[in-house]
């Protein structure tokens, strides 16, 4: 990005905060109500131990939901490639799973498994889909008159999968990778959030919910403020790597 | 690729559309699921070394009767003879699109046919290099295909084609979404390296002048249910190569005669 993209949101941003800061004083509002930014950042000095570890066990469960919901996404679409029967038999399922809340899932995941297997499960059902739907997507939209060539030449089911159609398939497997992304991080958060004081109590979404019950509204604001730099950062490393995987062929990315 | 053939080349072009039949093509017939009649009972042959046109409207078959030819789609009913038993293993395709795999390089998208067919090392480089040289993209061959102008990627998607070196050559109208002075000169260069590889061209067109313009004979074909209304040949003449050839009257009458042809078929 230029700097010139960056300077009006970073500007839009810097005046809210301005004027957040300004109306907290001015109005003189206490804290329980709405801490002031200069505050929030006060306490993340302050509960750093305590709000960064947890930070890193909801990234530890993110993480682990995407590799899971990844690999698990990307073999089922290869198998809808492989069978029209497989597609027809299993999609319906997946829809099911997509559309379902996982909030209204995850008590029932709480009863049959351990609460730390019940959160990454969450986590994971709601990143898996845009990862198999985008790459099921792309593995058929390979040209028809490739397909054709490659027939033509007695490429085989395999090598036709090798040479085309997963290549054909990236740039929609990494628009599904970055959606997912975003999506195992509120899995993880809804997860915890559901496991509540069962969950161990480590996890950010956890620290915002006992410091809710403590009405540390300040400390509720300091864990927020992690989840939204983590999802930021997330969504823009997943960006990174589309750019960098597509950046010689693919129209969404090549520089005009 | 602007080398002038050479007159020998020439008369072994006349002969060779003389030649006996590379295939045979018995009674095809072809209905899709959609219910749409695309072919009836269409037979006929490709002769060894001609330059065979199949002449007809949008929608009348065309493609389907290549597409079976090239055994890319099983025909209902009827079939193929091939001389030697099979589809020569030195087939060329290019498409109505140029169909290129937009990650790949130009020099690998041209090398892929040589890929799947698991030929590699050095020949394969200079048959690489070959081909890239025959379409004149020698000096693209590092491009990718966004790079290039629509003339230039059907270029790469016909030296695609050349690279087995083939005894079969199956066009699918590769130039009609090319402007009119990209499509004549690739023309003009089409019908040289027919000349110089000896190879036998089926080629399909809706474009009267380019039937006439090409080909040795041209087979004029009816829509919905596409059947062969009519032959048409033309003996390659000695003048027939080169520019001129497209305002001289022999040019006009030839194209007068499959326009009537064609006009008959609707």
């Amino acid at each position: 990005m230029k700097q010139r993209d960056l300077a009006a949101p970073l500007a839009a941003f810097a005046i809210l905060l301005a004027a957040w800061e300004v109306a907290v004083r001015y109005i003189a509002l206490p804290p329980q109500v709405l801490p002031a930014p200069s505050l929030i950042l006060q306490t993340l000095g302050a509960d750093a131990g305590l709000l960064f570890g947890s930070l890193l066990v909801t990234l530890r469960i993110t993480f682990t939901a995407l590799l899971l919901a990844t690999v698990a996404g990307f073999l089922l679409a290869v198998l809808f490639a492989a069978s029209r029967f497989a597609e027809r038999a299993l999609f319906p399922i997946a829809v099911i799973f997509q559309v379902t809340p996982v909030i209204a899932i995850a008590p029932l995941l709480l009863i049959y498994m351990e609460p730390a297997g019940a959160v990454l499960a969450c986590a994971t059902l709601v990143a898996f889909f845009p990862v198999l739907s985008n790459t099921a997507l792309g593995l058929a939209s390979a040209d028809r008159q490739l397909r054709d060539l490659f027939a033509l030449y007695g490429a085989g089911w395999f090598r036709t999968l090798l040479h085309l159609r997963l290549p054909a398939a990236l740039p929609y497997f990494l628009g599904g990778l970055r959606i997912a992304g975003g999506l195992a991080l509120i899995g993880a958060i809804v997860g915890e959030i559901a496991a509540g004081s069962a969950g161990a109590g480590s996890g950010l979404a956890w620290r915002i919910v006992e410091a809710g019950h403590r009405v540390n509204i300040p400390r509720m604001y300091a864990a927020l403020l992690l989840i939204v730099i983590a999802g930021v950062a997330i969504f823009a490393v997943l960006s990174w790597l589309q750019h960098i995987a597509l950046r010689r062929w693919h129209a969404s990315v090549i520089a005009t | 690729m602007s080398r002038k053939p050479a007159k020998s080349a020439r008369s072994r072009a006349s002969k060779r559309a003389e030649a006996a039949p590379l295939a045979e093509i018995r009674g095809v017939s072809k209905i899709f699921d959609s219910g749409v009649a695309a072919l009836r009972d269409v037979s006929f042959s490709i002769r060894s070394g001609e330059f065979l046109s199949l002449l007809g409207a949008s929608g009348c078959g065309k493609t389907t009767l290549l597409r079976i030819t090239a055994g890319l789609l099983t025909p209902d009913s009827g079939g193929i003879s091939w001389k030697r038993g099979s589809r020569p293993r030195e087939t060329g395709f290019v498409f109505q699109e140029p169909a290129l795999m937009p990650w790949a390089s130009v020099r690998a998208n041209v090398r892929l046919p040589l890929r799947l067919l698991g030929l590699g090392g050095r020949s394969a480089d200079l048959r690489t290099h070959e081909a890239l040289t025959s379409v004149g993209l020698e000096d693209f061959a590092d491009a990718y295909p966004h790079e290039l102008s629509g003339g230039m990627k059907m270029r790469a998607a016909l030296a695609r084609a050349l690279i087995v070196r083939p005894k079969l050559l199956l066009m699918d109208e590769p130039f009609a979404a090319l402007d009119e002075i990209s499509r004549f000169r690739l023309n003009d260069e089409l019908l040289a390296l027919w000349q110089n590889l000896g190879c036998t061209v089926v080629f399909v067109t809706h474009s009267v002048f380019e039937a006439a313009y090409l080909s040795t004979r041209t087979l004029v074909m009816t829509p919905r249910p596409g059947t062969i209304s009519e032959e048409i040949r033309f003996l390659p003449a000695t003048e027939r190569f080169g520019p001129q050839y497209r305002t001289s009257a022999a040019f006009a009458a030839r194209a007068r005669k499959l326009s009537e042809a064609l006009e008959r078929a609707q």
